[in-house]
């Protein structure tokens, strides 16, 4: 758990959205970056998704998302990130708004086998997001099996988006991917530094 | 660790008293933490505001909060605020005013890096 013992001592958390279409290795991510084991918050939905969420006879993944999984890393003493994967299938898209409030950026994951699949993702953070984000190819067994410009022409992605491939069981990749993300939104949100002190810690 | 369930006929609008909405900005990250743990107190709560009040003592984010309690994310909020509210526990405001604050990003940016 996140170090509490000094009142004074004020910790800083930040977010980062993992979207991407249903299997393309968003829990993976996750789990690859966490220091704690995937937390998910199944009471947010009581039905199981399984006849919506048809796997893949040749896929690994034996588990499937039901509502979200979470998960943190601790950066610095008082600096806890926490990465949260976005529920894949339509009918939890209102969490996505919630989700995405307060989010410093998000990595829309995709698995070049089912592209269709991260549409609509591609889509919520084109249209219905101010989150910059980043587009990550899952290469997975580690194998990049399409050129990212072929890529993008299939996702239309804008030329401005930031486009990358990696393993997502990697945890240095998946560390390098999400250094892209921030610095995406560094890029995007550039601006002069406004004087703001922060905020002064409760006493 | 011990979670307890809501029993599955308690509607979320049971423990809320109907509430849906919170005073503080409680997002899925924001930490929470209890600034001082009474025992005596604890055991004087309700079991749902109990185990969030005893979570909360090692300091967790409300998505952990909920998950860790088994209590859905909405119910915790409104929980956590009344908790917040009475001063029981304490609802973290963001330290950086915005989540592309330049240095929260360069620190997060350098924390991974690290990783990498």
């Amino acid at each position: 758990m996140v170090s509490a013992h000094s009142p004074e001592h004020s910790t800083t958390t930040a977010k980062i959205v993992v979207a991407g279409g249903f299997g393309a290795g968003k829990t993976t991510l996750v789990s690859a970056i966490s220091e704690i084991p995937p937390i998910n918050t199944e009471a947010w939905m009581t039905t199981a998704g399984t006849l919506d969420d048809p796997l893949e006879p040749d896929s690994d993944k034996s588990t499937t998302t039901v509502a979200m999984d979470f998960g943190r890393r601790t950066l610095a003493d008082d600096l806890v990130l926490y990465l949260f994967g976005t529920p894949g299938q339509q009918r939890f898209w209102p969490m996505w708004d919630d989700l995405c409030r307060g989010a410093s950026g998000a990595l829309v994951l995709v698995d070049t086998r089912h592209l269709d699949r991260s549409f609509a993702a591609v889509n919520y953070f084109e249209n219905d997001s101010t989150v910059p984000f980043v587009v990550g190819v899952n290469m997975f067994h580690g194998e990049q099996t399409h050129r990212l410009d072929a890529v993008r022409q299939a996702l239309s992605l804008h030329e401005s988006v930031p486009l990358c491939a990696f393993d997502a069981r990697d945890r240095a990749q998946v560390a390098g991917a999400l250094v892209g993300v921030v610095e995406h939104s560094m890029a995007r949100t550039a601006r002069p530094a406004p004087p703001r002190p922060m905020a002064p810690a409760l006493r | 660790m011990a979670t307890p369930r809501t029993h599955p006929k308690v509607r979320p609008y049971v423990l809320t008293g109907g509430r849906t909405v919170t005073r503080h900005r409680l997002l899925v990250h924001t930490l929470v933490t209890v600034p001082y743990y009474d025992p005596g107190l604890a055991a004087a709560m309700l079991p749902e505001a109990r185990t969030l009040y005893e979570q909360a003592r090692d300091g967790c984010s409300v998505a952990e909060l909920s998950a860790l309690s088994g209590l859905s994310l909405g119910v915790t909020r409104v929980i956590v605020s009344d908790l917040a509210a009475a001063q029981r526990v304490r609802v973290h405001a963001e330290t950086y005013g915005s989540p592309f604050d330049r240095r929260l990003l360069e620190r997060v940016r350098d924390g991974l890096r690290a990783l990498a």
